[in-house]
This record gives structure tokens, C-alpha cells and sequence, in this order.
């Protein structure tokens, strides 16, 4: 009989349905969370999710070799479209051969798996460089729009990074937001975020950043192609250097007399 | 002048440097200080530039004022150009700030020579010690020690720097003379072999003391500039080769000269920079450094530039037809190496995967071998791939077209002007 699994989206929901499915002995053809859910022909069951029974899947895979526990976890953060199948059958597989399964990197199970796992570790090295802050008052705050869900693995290394300032980073796509600070860290959801017009000071820091990218280019290299190879275009929506004019306006407009400015004269005169 | 007319400046004046990347240290946060170097950023791009060319670290002069007057370079002292100079303390605020924001790894600083090398490199020192002991900045830093400073300010610096590097420009000593005679060779190699050898001395303070100050632990660097003299392929591979043996450099950089100046001995304004002879060079260095390759094997007296038209693994297997086909079930990790098509990252993939079970032309796909490189060269189970022929003709042909696609937009134009010729 093919059923399709419904649960809650969270990991230890899916980890629940692994154990269901044992219990129920059955294969589940799809999991759906609430926002996949469908009209459907083939029957369902509504699985719970039981951290009692995510642990002792976590457990389980722990003990046949700490890199599957550490594959499964980073599969469930990509976005490939059927990820829980992909886990679901590599975690069936891998319950019956063990560990040397995690070596045949050309399995049909392990291979999509890894093919997916890379494309999340590959967005998350990009992001690592991509991300733009903002300083408000001392308050950084960046958003990006990845395909993956990236923000647990881009966590401790803007965490290290970061360590004395206190910062957000927030996640179009997936509606969740980082925030830090010293010594504190969560993942939270968040509707939505708008980050406010920047203060002078901000404001000119962008142009220099946006002067400094634009001349450190050699004109007689242009080539765009090259970029975008290496720069696909979809993380240029928030990046600073890409922004429109508006971007570099300050919210009040500038006071003559006013603090002088980054970018107003200071120190020696060449 | 402000700080953006500065800014422009001294960035539009070092942007010829090669050199943009961030590896080799590896430092965590420090409680109170900003930043790291850590392990993960590795090869970590911030942006890429309108060029293609990874952007990662606030690349700027502390000055384009030069009492030299090097010819193949736009801050030479005949040259009329607009001048600027960074305060230590500015450009100190501008880095750290940049690098809040997540738009830089660190900086990297080099310099005309303003009245005298020492000069120019105590001012250096005055703004990265600023960085390093009021802003607690532990980032990172590349600085360029000028040719011709004194030995004791060229330590200093490198304490301050994770990396250092000293340019050679260009890479005969007939070059040198002719075009930049306030340098010689001895001026260039002297500090490079004077921070070899502190390095040396660095790693044995720190194996006996813990708490030693590190010197540049980011090691030492170069860079050669491709195309303004004569010099050939095979020359500057061998150059390359020696300064990896000899001054155990991290890495030599390439540079197509982009031609600034009208001058009989250099090539003329309307050259277009040799950007796929860069291309090959980096090629060919990538296999000295990760494939176990020498570079007398790559090029020699009969051969002394590369093929344009194939790279040069490609180039180095065709001349080797007896060392193939290679049984990619059997073969060790250097042989594997050789292999048009597989990498570092597949060959190890190769290693692993097989030791389940014997694997096939379809397997070799899945672990990231580039097939339409690799079919020519390899067979599984004693098997040559279904459909293959191994005809020299056409297989020159057909690599050239595989390459074809992943060459950059301009240097496809280069190549159909090679096809031409022909
Ligand atoms: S010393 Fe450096 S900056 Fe000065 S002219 Fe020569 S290459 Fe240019």
C-alpha cells in the first residue's frame, strides 16, 4: 500500500517518520510538510513528532558511523526537492549495509545524497564572502536569499568572526534570521525583515565599497561571463556593490557643519 | 583630498597586483579583538571584479608617489599622474570598517617608494602595527616589502603580516636592467631570501617556545608580470619552479601586462594583455604545486612555449601516448594525477570508491571525472569507453573543443584568432 507521510517539517519530525516507518514496516512514497501538502489518492498517516523517537534515530545513526549522522543532518538543510526520500533511502540502505556504504560514493542512494550536501556546503563557502552588513548604531544586520538553508553552517563562522559585535543575518528565502550576540547565539523564524535607511556614516561606507569595486577592476580584462561563472547572479540582489542609487541615500539628509564624514578630509594631506 | 578621491586613487593604481588571496594563516576570534583568519575562508571571494577576478582584500598603494622609475609602470616618477597618500590612521578606519561589513578578508598593502624603501615601509609598519594594536584587528594582512629595505624593517613588518611577498616583476635579469633600473636582481632576491630564511628560524622558535611571535605565517609570495619582455614560457616556468624549491614560496602570481606607457622597449599601447598565456601559466603551476609534475617535463628547449589551443596536462599526455591508457581501477593516486579530466578531489574519490567495488566509465562520471577529457586516456576493467576512438587527429581536435566552452569570453577570442592561424 503506498502512503505518504505527513509531518510537522522539523528534523526531528522527519527523524520521527524513520521511525514510524519501521514500526509500520512500511516505505513511505513522499513526506509532506504543512506547506506541501496536497489532494492526494494514495492514502496518508499523520506521523507526531516524538523527540523520544528522533533520538534514538540520531542515536542510531550516530553509532554506525558519526559522518551519516553528520550527512543526514546536512541533507535535511538543502534544497533538493525530495530530500526526505533521498534521506529516507539512504538511511534504509545504510541500516542494512553499515558503514562501507558511505564509500560508494556512486550508490543511487549515496550519490544523490552527496550531489546534495555538496550543492548546500558550495552555497554555504560562497555566502561566506557574499554576505553584506549594515551597521545600525552599532547593530549589523544582512540579509541573503540562498536556495539551501544555510544559516546553521553559516552560524560559527560569523560567530567567530563576530565575536564582539553583535549582529543579525536574515534569510529571505526560508523566512528564519540569525542573531548574535557576545557569547549568545539562535536561529529564530521571522516573517519578514526590512532593514532602515542607513545613517550618513553608513550610507558612506557604501560608496566607498561601491568606488572601490568599481575601480578595482582592469577594463581592459572586462569580462562578465568570467563573473557570473564565478558570481551567479542571484546573489547579487543583496549585495552593497549591486544596489541601486537609493541604496547609498542616507535617511537625513546631510546638515552642513554636521560631524565630519568617513570620507570628508581627515588626517594628512598627500 | 578626501578619503573616496584617495581611495580611487591608490586603488586604481595597485589593481595590476596579481595576487588576492587570503590562506595560509589560521587564527581564531581573540576576546576584545576583531575578527579572524580562519581555516574555512580559505580561498574565500568577497566579490569579483567587472573581470572576473576574485576580489578579497582591500588591495591598495599607502602611495602611488615613486622616486623610481620603473617603465612598465603607471606610478613611475615621469609619468603625470594624479598623486595621493593614505595617513596610517585612515586607511587603518577604512579597512576595519570595510571589514565589519563583510566586504573584505583583510587588506593588503603595498606601496610606491616615497624618498626611500625605509621610509615607505616605517609608514607601512605605522599603519598595520595601528591595525594590529589600537583596533586589535586579527584579520588579515598582506604586505609587499619593498626591494631595497633594510632587513630589520622588513622583519618587522613581517611579525605585523600574515603574508609577505616581494614582486619580481620581471622575470630576466636583461628585463630588470632594461626596465626598471633602479632595481636589480639582487635588490629583489636578497629580502626574498632573507625572509625565507626567517621563516625557518620562525618554525624552529616556535617548536621550542610556544609563545614566539609568529613571522608571516601565511608565508611568502610572488608575482611575475607576463608579456612585457620576451622571456619564455619555459623560462618563467623554470623561474617558477626554483622559487618553490629554493625560496619555498607559497605562491608565484601571474600578471598579463596591460600596457600603460608608449616606450620602444615595451609592447605597444594597442597589445592586448596575453591573457590565455596567463591562463596556461596558472595551469601549468597548479601542476607543479598539486600534480607532481617538474617543469622540465612540461616544456623544453624544442617546446619552449605552451600550446595555446590545449592545456598543458592535455598538451604533456599527448605527447606521451606510451604512459596510456591508465586502469583507473589499478592505477596509484600520482598516476591518476595525470589523467586529463581528474583532479585532486576525483582521484581521491577514485581511491575511495573503488575499494568497494571495480568501477566503470559510468561510475567515473558520478565521482567528477570530466569525461570528455578523461575517455582518451583511460580504460575501466580493461575496457576502453563504448564509441571512443584513439586517433591522435582526432583526438587533438576533440579536447580542443571540450575546452573550448570552459575558456572565458575574451580568451575564446583569443583562440579563434589562433584557429585562424592554423
Ligand atoms: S618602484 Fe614600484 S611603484 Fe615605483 S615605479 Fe617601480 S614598480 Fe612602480
Amino acid at each position: 500500500m503506498e502512503t505518504v507521510y505527513l509531518y510537522d517539517g522539523s528534523f526531528d519530525g522527519f527523524l520521527s517518520c524513520v521511525f514510524d516507518s519501521y514500526v509500520y514496516h512500511e516505505e513511505p512514497l513522499h513526506f509532506w510538510d504543512q506547506d506541501s501538502r496536497e489532494p492526494t489518492l494514495f492514502s496518508t498517516r499523520d506521523i507526531p513528532t516524538d523527540p523520544a523517537h528522533a533520538e534514538r534515530v540520531r542515536i542510531g545513526l550516530g553509532r554506525i558511523s558519526p559522518e551519516a549522522l553528520w550527512l543526514v543532518i546536512r541533507g535535511f538543510l538543502t534544497c533538493a526537492p525530495d530530500r526526505e526520500v533521498i534521506l529516507f533511502r539512504f538511511i534504509r540502505r545504510l541500516m542494512v549495509r553499515g558503514r562501507p556504504l558511505l564509500r560508494q560514493l556512486t550508490d543511487d542512494t549515496v550519490f544523490p545524497l552527496r550531489k546534495a550536501v555538496r550543492h548546500l556546503e558550495g552555497e554555504v563557502h560562497l555566502l561566506k564572502g557574499f554576505v553584506r552588513f549594515s551597521d545600525f548604531e552599532g547593530l549589523l544586520a544582512g540579509e541573503i536569499r540562498p536556495k539551501n538553508r544555510v544559516l546553521p553552517l553559516l552560524r560559527p563562522h560569523f560567530c567567530d568572526r563576530m565575536y564582539n559585535e553583535t549582529f543579525l543575518l536574515y534569510d529571505r528565502a526560508h523566512r528564519e534570521a540569525l542573531v548574535y550576540r557576545p557569547g549568545q547565539w539562535a536561529i529564530l523564524p521571522m516573517e519578514s525583515f526590512r532593514m532602515a535607511a542607513p545613517s550618513q556614516e553608513e550610507a558612506q561606507y557604501r560608496r566607498l565599497w561601491k568606488r572601490f569595486y568599481d575601480t578595482v577592476e582592469i577594463r581592459e580584462r572586462h569580462n562578465p561571463k568570467l563573473r557570473r561563472t564565478h558570481m551567479p547572479q542571484r546573489y547579487w540582489e543583496t549585495m552593497t556593490e549591486f544596489q541601486g542609487e537609493d541604496y547609498f541615500r542616507p535617511a537625513q539628509p546631510e546638515v552642513p557643519g554636521s560631524a565630519p564624514l568617513p570620507g570628508g578630509s581627515a588626517g594628512e594631506e598627500a | 583630498m578626501d578619503v573616496m578621491d584617495k581611495l580611487t586613487i591608490l586603488t586604481d593604481a595597485a589593481k595590476y597586483d596579481a595576487a588576492c588571496t587570503s590562506s595560509g594563516a589560521q587564527r581564531r576570534h581573540r576576546a576584545g579583538a576583531i575578527g579572524n583568519t580562519s581555516a574555512s575562508v580559505a580561498g574565500c571571494c568577497h566579490t569579483f571584479s567587472g573581470d572576473g577576478r576574485c576580489v578579497t582584500l582591500l588591495k591598495v598603494l599607502m602611495t602611488n608617489c615613486c622616486v623610481y622609475d620603473c617603465k612598465y609602470c603607471v606610478n613611475r616618477c615621469s609619468n603625470d599622474t594624479r598623486r595621493a597618500l593614505f595617513s596610517p590612521e585612515e586607511l587603518a578606519e577604512l579597512t576595519i570598517q570595510f571589514y565589519r561589513r563583510n566586504y573584505i578578508e583583510g587588506l593588503f598593502l603595498s606601496s610606491g617608494v616615497l624618498v626611500s624603501p625605509d621610509y615607505t615601509t616605517e609608514r607601512m609598519i605605522r599603519c598595520l602595527d595601528l591595525l594590529r594594536s589600537r583596533h586589535r584587528f586579527n584579520g588579515y594582512i598582506h604586505a609587499k616589502a619593498i626591494p631595497g629595505t633594510s632587513p630589520e624593517l622588513v622583519t618587522r613588518l613581517g611579525l605585523l603580516a600574515d603574508r609577505l611577498s616581494v614582486n619580481i616583476e620581471l622575470p630576466s635579469e636583461r628585463g630588470l636592467n632594461a626596465l626598471a633600473p633602479n632595481k636589480s636582481r639582487q635588490s629583489i632576491f636578497r629580502p626574498m631570501g632573507l625572509i625565507t630564511n626567517t621563516l625557518r628560524q620562525n618554525k624552529e622558535e616556535l617548536v621550542k617556545y610556544r609563545h614566539a611571535p609568529h613571522f608571516a605565517p601565511a608565508g611568502q609570495s610572488t608575482q611575475m608580470i607576463i608579456g612585457a619582455t620576451p622571456d619564455s614560457d619555459r623560462h618563467i616556468l623554470s623561474l617558477t619552479q626554483a622559487l618553490y624549491d629554493k625560496y619555498r614560496l607559497k605562491r608565484v602570481f601571474y600578471s598579463a601586462y596591460v600596457p600603460v606607457v608608449e616606450n620602444t622597449l615595451l609592447p605597444s599601447l594597442d597589445t592586448k594583455p596575453p591573457l590565455l598565456r596567463e591562463h596556461r601559466l596558472y595551469q601549468a603551476d597548479w601542476l607543479l604545486r598539486f600534480y607532481g609534475f617538474r617543469a622540465e617535463e612540461l616544456l623544453d628547449e624544442e617546446d619552449p612555449n605552451f600550446n595555446p589551443l590545449v592545456d598543458p596536462k592535455c598538451s604533456w599526455a599527448l605527447k606521451h601516448p606510451a604512459f596510456f591508457p591508465v586502469e583507473v581501477n589499478d592505477a596509484g593516486r600520482e598516476e591518476l594525477l595525470r589523467v586529463p579530466g581528474v583532479g585532486t578531489v576525483s582521484a581521491g574519490r577514485i581511491l575511495s570508491a573503488r575499494r568497494a567495488r571495480r568501477l566503470d566509465h559510468e561510475d567515473l562520471r558520478k565521482l567528477g571525472v570530466v569525461m570528455k577529457r578523461a575517455q582518451y586516456f583511460i580504460t575501466c576493467k580493461g575496457k576502453v569507453a563504448e564509441g571512443v576512438k584513439l586517433h591522435a587527429d582526432s583526438i587533438l581536435r576533440n579536447l580542443i573543443a571540450a575546452e573550448r566552452a570552459a575558456l572565458p569570453g575574451t580568451e575564446t577570442e583569443q583562440l579563434s584568432l589562433f584557429d585562424r592561424a592554423v
